[in-house]
Order: C-alpha cells, then sequence, then structure tokens
C-alpha cells in the first residue's frame, strides 16, 4: 500500500474517534510544549545574563593590587598600593593580546553644583577608558590625549548625576561642578546604561581623566587598578597569562613570591554566572522530557487498546488480503500521526508560551531554533517507538481469531 | 470447457488441544468447476468452518492439497496467502463485518488498497460500479449505521466482488437476516452466478441451499452427500411468492 494511502487510512481511522486522538495527542503537546517553554526561559536568562555583562564590556579585563604581606600581616588589596603607571606602558609596549590599556583612579566623594549636592564616585581614565568600558557619550565631547597630560580640570557626567544636579533640566555642559574642593568643568555627559546585573547603578559615576584624580583629588602616584580590554573574549585567558609574566617581571618578583596583584577577567565572571542558568535549563528540560515520555506512553495505550477494539477490523482487512506488514505499518503510521501533530502543536504551543511568560511575567525568554529540533525529533521517535509495539501486535494476529472476535 | 476452481484433495485438519489431537477434518474430496453454485451445509461441529477457513486461504491443512484456479496454496507463505486472498477470493461474512463510520464507497475500496496494480482513479470507479451491481448506486455515502442488514450485507457482497475474483466465498451470510431479506440477498446471489460466478456458501439452513446448483453435506469431518440440485428454486420467485402480510 502507498504511503499516501496509509496516511489516508490512518487519518480516516483518527477521525472515527477525534476526542480520543486528540486526548492521545495531548500528552505530547504538553510534553513538546514544556521542553520548549522550559528551554526558552533557561537560554533566556542566559542570553540576558551575557548580554548585561557584555554590556559592561566582555572583553574587560581587571588588574587589581593584591594582598601584600607587610611584617608577617597580610594587609587588604585595597590598602595596597603596587599598580603604577610604569605598568600600564609595560602592557601597552608588550601584552600583544590587550587592545586597550587605561589606568584608573577613583574617589568617592560629594559632588556640588551651585546649591545641591550628591554623594557620587569619581572615576578617571586615560582616551581608551571609555571604550573598554562601553561607554559611549550622550551628549558634547571626551577629553584629550593633552587634557589626560595636563591633568585638566573636566569631567563627564552620568545620567543619576545630572539628574541630582541639575533636575530642573538645563544643560549641564560647560558648567562647573565641584568634586569634594575641586572644581571641574563638565565637558559631556554619557549614555544611560541602566542597573547592572548585580544592582549596582551604571549611571551614578563621574568620569574624568585620571592624571585629574591622582594629583588633584587623591595626591597620589599609585593606581586603584588597571583596565584592559583583550583583542576577543577568547582571547580572555591567554592575556590573563601574558599580564601576569609582565607584571611580575615590572614588579621584580621572584619566582617563589606570590603575585603582588590579581587579573579579574569578565569571561570568568560571564562564565560562572551562566553556568548557573546552563544547570537551570538542563533540570527544567529533563523535567519536561519526562512528561515526553509519559505523552509516549500514553501513545502506547491508546494504540493498544485500538488493536484490541479493532480485532474485527484486522481480521477483515487480513482476509481481504492485508498482509502483516500492512497492518503494522498502518497502525504505526496512525502513532506517528499523532505524535508528529501532537509535536507540531506542541511547538506552536510552547512558542506562544514562551511569549506569554515574557509579556507577562517579563521573563527574558529564548526560544532556540535547536530546541524545536530536537524535541519535534523526540516525538516523531516516540511516536515510532511506542507505536511500534501495539502495531506489531496487530500484524501478529490470527485472522480467523480476529473475525471471531467478540 | 469448463474450468476447475477448487481441487481438494483429501484434506485432513488436525487441531493439537494440550495432548488431545481433534481431527476437524477426517479427508475431503471434492472440486468444483467455474460457474457453479456450491453450498456446504452441515450441522455444528461437523468441520463447515474449519473447511471454510481452509477454502478461504485463513487456514492450511494438515495434509492433502488444495489447488485455488491452478494455485497449490499449501505451500503457499502468509504473505502469498494473503495475496491470493486478495486477488482470487471474495468473502462475505454472516456479521457483514463493514468498517463502522465508514461510507459504503470506501468499505468497497478496501480490498483494492492491497492490490497494487490499482490507483486511485480506477479503485473509485470499481468501487461504484461493484456497488451498481449490487442496486445501491443511491447509497455510496452512506454509513452502515444508516444502511438496514440487507443493504449492509449488499455492501459487502459489492466489496467482495470489487476485485473481480475467481470465487465467492460466503460464511452463513444470511444467518443474521429475516427471511425476505435473505432471499433478496440469495436472488443477488443468483443473478451474479448466472453472469458466471463461482459461489461457494456455507449454511445450515436446508431451504436457502435449495436455491444452489449443488450441495456438499458434510458429517463428522466428512463428506456425507454430494448431489447436484436438480429442481435449482427461483429466489426471485421465492420472494415473490411470500405472503404480502409478511412485510411489516
Amino acid at each position: 500500500m502507498s504511503i499516501f494511502n496509509l496516511i489516508r487510512l490512518a487519518l480516516l481511522a483518527l477521525q472515527r474517534n477525534k476526542l480520543r486522538a486528540f486526548l492521545t495527542m495531548l500528552g505530547i503537546i504538553i510534553g513538546v510544549a514544556a521542553v520548549i517553554a522550559m528551554v526558552a526561559i533557561g537560554q533566556g536568562s542566559k542570553e540576558s545574563i551575557q548580554s548585561q555583562l557584555g554590556n559592561m564590556g566582555s572583553n574587560m579585563i581587571t588588574i587589581m593590587p593584591a594582598s601584600n604581606v607587610a611584617g608577617g600581616a597580610r594587609l587588604e588589596g585595597s590598602s595596597v598600593q603596587t599598580l603604577t603607571v610604569s605598568d600600564v606602558d609595560a602592557l601597552k609596549k608588550r601584552a600583544t593580546l590587550l587592545s586597550a590599556v587605561s589606568p584608573v583612579s577613583s574617589s568617592r566623594g560629594q559632588s556640588i553644583s551651585g546649591a545641591l549636592n550628591w554623594p557620587t564616585q569619581l572615576q578617571g581614565g586615560n582616551t581608551d577608558y571609555f571604550d573598554i568600558r562601553k561607554l559611549t557619550l550622550q551628549d558634547g565631547i571626551l577629553y584629550s590625549e593633552s587634557d589626560v597630560a595636563s591633568a585638566a580640570k573636566v569631567c563627564i557626567l552620568g545620567k543619576t548625576v545630572v539628574d541630582n544636579l541639575f533636575p530642573s533640566g538645563e544643560n549641564p555642559i560647560g558648567k562647573v561642578i565641584r568634586f569634594n574642593k575641586i572644581p571641574l568643568q563638565v565637558i559631556g555627559t554619557l549614555a544611560p546604561k541602566g542597573v547592572s546585573s548585580f544592582g549596582q547603578d551604571q549611571d551614578d559615576i563621574i568620569v574624568a581623566p585620571y592624571t585629574t584624580i591622582q594629583k588633584r583629588v587623591l595626591a597620589t602616584i599609585y593606581l586603584q587598578n588597571i583596565l584592559a580590554s583583550a583583542v576577543s573574549e577568547d582571547a580572555s585567558e591567554e592575556a590573563v597569562n601574558q599580564i601576569t609574566s609582565i607584571l611580575r617581571e615590572t614588579h621584580r618578583l621572584r619566582p617563589t613570591d606570590e603575585n603582588n596583584f590579581q587579573v579579574r577577567t569578565m569571561a570568568e565572571l560571564i562564565k560562572t554566572l551562566s553556568s548557573t542558568s546552563s544547570l537551570l535549563t538542563v533540570l527544567l528540560t529533563a523535567i519536561a522530557g519526562i512528561s515526553l515520555v509519559i505523552g509516549g506512553i500514553g501513545i502506547m495505550n491508546i494504540m493498544y487498546v485500538s488493536v484490541t477494539e479493532r480485532t474485527r477490523e484486522i481480521g477483515l482487512r487480513m482476509s481481504i488480503g492485508a498482509r502483516g506488514i500492512d497492518i503494522l505499518l498502518q497502525f504505526l503510521v496512525e502513532a506517528i500521526i499523532i505524535s508528529i501533530t501532537g509535536g507540531l502543536i506542541g511547538v506552536v504551543l510552547g512558542i506562544t508560551t514562551s511569549e506569554v511568560i515574557t509579556l507577562a511575567l517579563g521573563w527574558p525568554t529564548l526560544v532556540s531554533r535547536s530546541s524545536i529540533i530536537l524535541s519535534f525529533m523526540v516525538c516523531a521517535l516516540t511516536g515510532v517507538f511506542f507505536g511500534y509495539y501495539p502495531a506489531q501486535k496487530a500484524s501478529r494476529l490470527d485472522p480467523i481469531e480476529a473475525l471471531r472476535y467478540e | 470447457m469448463t474450468q476447475k476452481i477448487l481441487e481438494i484433495d483429501n484434506i485432513k485438519r488436525e487441531f493439537r488441544m494440550g495432548t488431545e489431537v481433534v481431527r476437524a477434518l477426517k479427508g475431503i474430496n471434492f472440486t468444483v468447476t467455474a460457474g457453479e453454485f456450491v453450498t456446504i451445509m452441515g450441522s455444528s461441529g461437523s468441520g463447515k468452518t474449519t473447511l471454510l477457513n481452509i477454502l478461504g486461504c485463513l487456514d492450511k491443512p494438515t495434509s492433502g492439497t488444495y489447488i485455488l484456479d491452478g494455485t497449490n496454496v499449501g505451500n503457499q507463505s502468509r504473505n502469498d496467502l494473503a495475496k491470493v486472498r486478495n486477488l482470487k477470493i471474495g468473502f462475505v461474512f454472516q456479521a457483514y463485518n463493514l468498517l463502522p463510520r465508514t461510507s459504503a464507497l470506501e468499505n468497497v475500496e478496501l480490498p483494492l488498497f492491497y492490490n497494487k496494480a490499482i490507483n486511485t482513479h480506477q479503485r473509485r470507479e470499481r468501487a461504484i460500479r461493484a456497488l451498481e451491481a449490487v442496486k445501491l448506486a443511491e447509497r455510496l455515502d452512506h454509513t452502515p449505521s444508516q444502511l438496514s442488514g440487507g443493504q449492509q450485507q449488499r455492501v459487502a457482497i459489492a466489496r467482495a466482488l470489487v476485485n473481480e475474483p475467481v470465487m465467492i466465498l460466503a460464511d452463513e451470510a444470511t444467518g443474521n437476516l429475516d427471511t425476505r431479506t435473505s432471499y433478496e440477498i440469495m436472488a443477488l446471489m443468483q443473478e451474479l452466478n448466472q453472469q458466471g460466478k463461482t459461489i461457494v456458501f456455507v449454511t445450515h439452513e436446508p431451504d436457502i441451499a435449495a436455491f444452489s446448483s449443488r450441495t456438499i453435506m458434510l458429517r463428522d469431518g466428512r463428506v456425507q452427500k454430494d448431489y447436484f440440485n436438480e429442481n435449482v428454486r427461483s429466489a426471485k420467485e421465492a420472494l415473490a411468492a411470500l405472503p404480502v402480510s409478511d412485510d411489516y
């Protein structure tokens, strides 16, 4: 019998019992929809973590001073002063895997404009700083190389600072604000970046040349840290090794000495955070997968009932010339049609559910093509697997007994 | 020249029930030539059903040869037997065995699905022709539940005819019908027989056997009597002779 006729016959048979066919399908529908929606939730949260961190600069590498031993006591990293501008110069010259390096000097303090004031963070870097941190200008200009060289009293304000110091909406560019006691002229404003995934307001910041902060605010020759950008996210790890060996050299550390600095990459952080959501995805998918198997067992159950119920029909078909294989294929195609139709409806329902979750709960979801293809394949296989045994049972019936079956 | 359709030579069939051996057929011999209308009669337990299963290629004899239309059925595989059933035999059952919730036309088309030589167009055409032959041309789209018993049996006969078999094998085909409808079915059978169809009709009712041209009586697994019917009753006349008061 041709495949076209087989499908037609199967559809006719299913049509005779529409509700039952639908209920059988329901197991598969729910299973497939669950797999797709769960994977979408998992992938969505992973994607959103990655994009938020990527927003902070996914290639970013932070070099911080590390704990040092002074008179037997280990000192806290932030109180140690080991990083200097010469380290930055050495890295710029010799680290091939870095595309940009910037010294960072920062200070917390009170910013003041007229009668208004706001506690904030003053961050300083060189001209590459904006690139590394993925900061973009909203308005105005960036400070120049010569501003950095001359420790010019200029600054660029983040949106939160603008909102607090200039609440009435006047243009802050050209105005002079004070940070602690130092007057700084506003030359630009930053485009807002929002709250980071750690809950930190990324717009509560004032950026100035690092030299300005070093010389005019902190009066120090040391740096709080050094920011660098690897040529690519994948190169981050290799770049860390490079930085370590260069800095150990410039800091004249003996092989037995501990590093007096530490290097952290954003890629590392992204990996840690995504692994959590990967685990979540695996768990959710496993649960959803179980419901798919249960759906398959549902098909098997109904196919067995159907074979028993249609024993006489099978006997009749055999008596008018159906071979065992014809009967086997008939029932198998029926099972496969149930599972594939269920699978298709499940895919549609899964995608819809994901959309609804995003709309109603605001959770990020990402329907991946692989999850659709995979769950669809699994349910087609489920149809074959769970449909085969009942179909085989049907094909092995004795026509004489089947015809007399009551 | 009359062609031999059935050649049954010393057929035996034994069933093994645990340690006991039940001998249902103890050596049956007969031949049927083309165009005959044979009834096989016998009481319950006479081996009628066993013989019918063997004639219908649903079962194989323990020993003896069975040649159907020149083919020795005894040495065929299961799949080959399915093909023989499809092409050479048209079954008519006591309980009609139509597919429920399926139109008359589709029921009649069923055997042609298993015949690879027939395409969709031919299938439809032949099914319609077969239903016309049993005078149900206006009921193509009716499902079995919308048809009377007699009409359902006529659909079943159309299904038996549709593949143009060499033999129609009827198993108590009038068993579920009242006298009038039985006669109608027998009239149809006689008509088909006159058109040249070979019919083997299994029954236990003597008045049905009277419509056939030959009767084989079975008793206890053996042929007890095998005789040609001298004066075949016409089912049409019998139908006309039925009192009108019966008809309500």
